[in-house]
Order: structure tokens, then C-alpha cells, then sequence
């Protein structure tokens, strides 16, 4: 009888790089759902042009760097990129901004790092912090709630027509930052409040979150980073919620339901490449993560900060991982960093 | 020490080993300054007219210096002159004086100037070391003014605002708008622009060296190797 001889890994090919993609993209469908119900066809358009750039780009410089452009491209990875700006973008972002956007994330967030694997910082949110501090009017802009058709969104992206004035409105998180004088309860009568957080952006999140939960059902990542992400968020605000006063900084589920939490949580945060590595050091970065997008929403210049937290945390994640690698069986503990005396 | 000869400082100072982009040395002026080309074009003719000076003064006083304190001795003379430098430009073009701020007298420090005086000053005569010092600073300003002037354009769309400050009215108008109604691209502006735009220049001269030493190698046919006459366990047997 001929045994085969296979060594471990005894794994089946559910791992790969291209499986895991494509879940990561069917994850993000309740969201894409979510905000096209919501916002219109905006999103959708964004969705296209940006794939359409993050391959068209990705190939370039594969064929720049001369490496085989077809397999690289069939990983998914530079559509999963594309696709996640496109989600973070405002859903009628000009085509240019996009356009910058994915070309930055890919050319320069990815590519000039090495490629897959080899990017220190999470492309997408390099690509989103390159327009943000460029273009902060357009990437401010954000719709009301209602929809428009695909050509008043088409023509609105390429430039040939603009949508109709009042389309767009400030998010709760602006309405927030920039309150000076009213309590909460008054502040709730502002259309940009829904329920528990941002009109629309409750819905979008909870659909972000029933994504992530997916993704977490399908082992696509452990629970840590993101349990420690909310876990500090939810923390944080409540320790500085500071009551319903006109100097308040918004309650736990306010923040849990506003802005790019769930969104951050489960598709950013979770980066295997870019984030920590070790179990330990995933719960860290993702409450680092947490706190500084508290933070920076409370008390920094930008409404919200997930980009901003996120590559934070990206530089420190190395030295997370030296601090926290765990003990080999049969090894002591390393012993590291400086001690006094030496 | 033999004397280089004067096209091999050429050669050194502008290309092979350019102070900016081979030796990435004064990177903190270069990445500080370069947001616009006048500005840039400013601290590069300043830090020039301090490198040719100090190098030659350097040079007059390297058999009387001691070399345990020639450092010392070398920063104050550099101080010294950028000292004056600074006098200058306090009074014929003070607003770009005040743009520039403290990366004028930051030039005191700026390691291209040290590391000139160091490293050939005190080793060549004084017309040598004035000739390296005038084609390195020469080297070291052309970077630094198309790097000023490649983030202006990324970032407002227009090049060479502004260059009355620096070269007086006649220059007030020669503005050149290459993109009407440019949104504004911040970034370049920002530090961050600074380092894309630097890394973009270093790479392309590297990608002219290889395909220049490419070339070199492609007409000239290569002489193949003596076969080895050793079992050899690794590398190419010919």
C-alpha cells in the first residue's frame, strides 16, 4: 500500500489568498447593500471605478516591476483594497478623488512596498489619509439620505451635471464636533441624527457588523483585534461621556453606531499584514485603535479618525509584536526591552 | 592625496555623488524648504555661497588647524559665514528671509557643508576646494529647486510664484499657470510630498544610471571568464 508522504500543514486549500478575498468582498455586501438603499447609486458607481482603477493600476506596476501581472491579479487583494476605499470614500466623490485615492493605496500604499504582504501600513486607509488631508471639502461631503438614480449619480461623478443643491448635509459627528451651545435631546432634532447614531450611518454599520460577523464565523480572523477595538472605544466613551450636556462627547452606542466604527472594526482593523500578529498583540492594537479613534473624535480636528488611528497603530504594530510574542513550549520566557543597571 | 581634476569634481558634485540625491545629505533643509521654488531656489543659492566660502576658508586654515579641534573650528567658520549670509538676506530680501525662517540659520548645520569641509577641504588647496564647494552647493541647489518647484506644481497647479521676493520686481509676473482652476493638491505641500516627490527624483536617477551602465555593458562585448578548472559545488560552471 503506497502512503503518501505529505508533510503539515494537513491544510485543504479553504486559506487561500483568493478564497479569502472573495469573502472578504461578500462580507462587505450588506454594507454595499445598506448604503446604496440608503444613499443611491453613488455608491455602486464608486464601487466600479474604483476596482476598475485599483486592477488597472495594480497591473501597471506589477508589469513595472516585472512580476507576473496575471497571478498577482487573480489574488483579489487590489480588488478588496478598491473595494473597501470605495466604501470608505463619500458615495458621489468626484472620480478624480477616487481615482487619487485607489492610485495612491495601490501605487503607493502597496506596490512600492513590495507588494502583498510586504505593505507596513494598510493601503486602503493610505490611499483614504491621502485625500482626506488633500481634498478636505470633497471628502467632508457626505449625501442626506435619499436616493438618486444612476444617471443624476453618473453624470453627478464624472463632472457633467451637479445634483441638485441640499443634497448634501453634515454627518452627527460633524453636527458634534462643531456644537457649542446645545444639549443632547436638542441636538437629536437635527436631521443628521437617527435613532441611536447618524441617520443612515446606524443602518450602515449594523450591516458592516452583520458582515464582520460573517467573516468571523468563517475563521477569517480571531475575535481580538476587533473585541479589543470596540471594547476600548466603548471604554473611552464612557469614561469622558460627560452626560447630555452641551459639552458632551456622545454616548457608547452613539459612537458604537456613528461614523466608520463597525466598518473599521471588521474590515480594517483585522488587516492580517499591516496589524499585529499575535493574539495578544491583536487585542492591543485593536484598543490602541480604539482609543485614538475616541480620541480624535472628541477632541481632535477631523470628525472621525479611523484612518488616522488605524496607521497610527500600523507604526506601532511591529513593536507590539516584539513585546508580545508568546513563549515557545519548552523555551523561557524572553526577556526584552531594557532593564536599568545594564 | 592626488588632486581630482576638475571634471571629475564636475562630475562628482553634479551627478555620481550629488549631495542630494546620492549622499542624502542636508535632508532636513531640502525636505523643510522645498514647498515652493522660490523658497527653494533662495536656500539653495544661500547654502551654495556658504559651501564655496567655507570650503575655501577651510582649506586656507588646514595646515594651522589642529585636528583634534578641527570640527569645532570648521563649524565656527561656517557659522561665521552664514552669519553674514543671514545679515544679507535680512536686508535685501526680507520677506523671503522671514519665509524662510530658521532653516537659514540652519544652514550652519547642514551636513553637506560639514562633510565638504571635512572631506576634501582639509585635504585640497583653496581653489580646488572652492571649485568643489561651488559645483557641489551647485549640485545640491538643483535638486532642491526642482524638487521645490515639482511639489509647487503638484500642489497649486503654478510654479515660480512669488519669485519677486527673491530676484525683485521684474520677476513679479512670472508665474506660470500650467493648470487653470487646479484644485489644490495638498499633500505635495505637506512633509509627506516632500518625501514622495524625493524618493520619485532618487529613483529615477538610479533608473538613468542602470540603463546608462546597461548601455556601457551592451557595447562592449563581455569577455567570457576562463572556464574553472575546480569541481566547484555551487555558482555557474562556464
Amino acid at each position: 500500500m503506497a502512503l503518501p508522504r505529505i508533510t503539515s500543514p494537513h491544510a485543504t486549500g479553504s486559506n487561500r489568498t483568493r478564497q479569502v478575498m472573495l469573502l472578504v468582498l461578500a462580507a462587505t455586501l450588506p454594507g454595499v447593500l445598506a448604503l446604496t438603499w440608503l444613499y443611491g447609486a453613488g455608491t455602486l458607481i464608486n464601487l466600479l471605478w474604483a476596482s476598475t482603477v485599483a486592477l488597472a493600476v495594480e497591473a501597471l506596476l506589477l508589469r513595472l516591476r516585472q512580476r507576473p501581472v496575471r497571478f498577482f491579479l487573480a489574488d483579489g487583494s487590489a480588488l478588496v483594497t478598491a473595494v473597501l476605499l470605495a466604501l470608505a470614500l463619500p458615495p458621489y466623490a468626484p472620480w478624480w478623488l477616487t481615482l487619487i485615492a485607489v492610485g495612491g493605496a495601490i501605487a503607493f500604499g502597496k506596490q512600492l512596498y513590495g507588494g502583498l504582504g510586504q505593505n507596513p501600513f494598510n493601503p486602503a486607509m493610505i490611499g483614504y489619509v491621502v485625500v482626506l488631508i488633500s481634498f478636505p471639502l470633497e471628502m467632508t461631503t457626505w449625501p442626506a439620505t435619499h436616493a438618486f438614480g444612476p444617471v443624476d449619480a453618473f453624470s453627478h461623478i464624472f463632472g457633467i451635471a451637479s445634483l441638485p443643491d441640499g443634497w448634501s448635509q453634515a454627518t452627527a459627528l460633524d453636527v458634534l464636533k462643531i456644537n457649542q451651545s446645545l444639549t443632547v435631546a436638542e441636538l437629536w432634532q437635527n436631521p443628521a441624527f437617527g435613532h441611536y447614531g447618524g441617520i443612515g450611518s446606524e443602518v450602515v454599520n449594523l450591516a458592516f457588523l452583520a458582515g464582520g460577523l460573517f467573516m468571523l464565523h468563517k475563521r477569517l480572523f480571531s475575535w481580538h483585534a476587533p473585541v479589543g477595538m470596540l471594547g476600548a472605544l466603548v471604554l473611552m466613551s464612557l469614561i469622558f461621556w460627560n452626560g447630555s450636556g452641551s459639552d458632551s462627547n456622545g454616548s457608547p452606542v452613539f459612537h458604537l453606531l456613528t461614523g466608520a466604527t463597525m466598518f473599521g472594526a471588521f474590515f480594517i482593523v483585522t488587516d492580517p499584514v499591516s496589524g499585529a500578529t499575535s493574539t495578544l498583540g491583536r487585542l492591543i492594537f485593536g484598543a490602541g485603535v480604539g482609543i485614538l479613534v475616541y480620541v480624535i473624535r472628541a477632541w481632535g480636528g477631523y470628525p472621525d479618525a479611523m484612518a488616522f488611528a488605524v496607521l497610527l497603530m500600523n507604526l506601532a504594530a511591529p513593536t507590539i509584536d516584539y513585546y508580545t510574542r508568546p513563549r515557545t513550549y519548552g523555551h523561557r520566557k524572553p526577556e526584552r526591552g531594557f532593564k536599568l543597571g545594564e | 592625496m592626488s588632486n581630482p581634476s576638475l571634471r571629475e569634481l564636475t562630475r562628482n558634485g553634479l551627478w555620481k555623488n550629488n549631495p542630494a540625491l546620492v549622499q542624502l545629505l542636508g535632508l532636513c533643509p531640502l525636505l523643510g524648504v522645498s514647498n515652493s521654488a522660490v523658497n527653494a531656489l533662495g536656500l539653495a543659492l544661500a547654502s551654495m555661497l556658504v559651501l564655496t566660502c567655507s570650503n575655501i576658508a577651510v582649506s586656507l586654515v588646514r595646515g594651522v588647524v589642529n585636528t583634534a579641534v578641527r570640527l569645532p573650528a570648521f563649524v565656527m567658520i561656517i557659522a561665521a559665514l552664514t552669519t553674514c549670509i543671514e545679515l544679507l538676506m535680512q536686508a535685501f530680501t526680507y520677506e523671503l528671509y522671514q519665509i524662510l525662517g530658521i532653516f537659514i540659520p540652519l544652514i550652519t548645520t547642514n551636513c553637506v557643508i560639514l562633510g565638504r569641509a571635512d572631506g576634501f577641504a582639509a585635504k585640497h588647496n583653496p581653489l580646488l576646494a572652492g571649485y568643489d564647494g561651488f559645483i557641489m552647493g551647485i549640485g545640491f541647489g538643483v535638486v532642491l529647486v526642482v524638487l521645490g518647484a515639482l511639489r509647487e506644481l503638484f500642489g497649486t497647479g503654478a510654479v515660480f510664484a512669488n519669485l519677486d521676493l527673491l530676484l525683485g520686481p521684474i520677476a513679479a509676473d512670472w508665474q506660470l499657470t500650467l493648470v487653470e482652476d487646479y484644485k489644490g493638491f495638498l499633500l505635495a505641500i505637506l512633509p509627506p510630498g516632500a518625501f514622495i516627490v524625493l524618493g520619485l527624483l532618487i529613483a529615477l536617477k538610479n533608473r538613468i544610471d542602470q540603463q546608462l551602465a546597461e548601455r556601457a555593458t551592451a557595447a562592449q562585448p563581455v569577455a567570457t571568464p576562463a572556464p574553472s578548472r575546480r569541481v566547484r559545488v555551487t555558482g555557474a560552471i562556464e
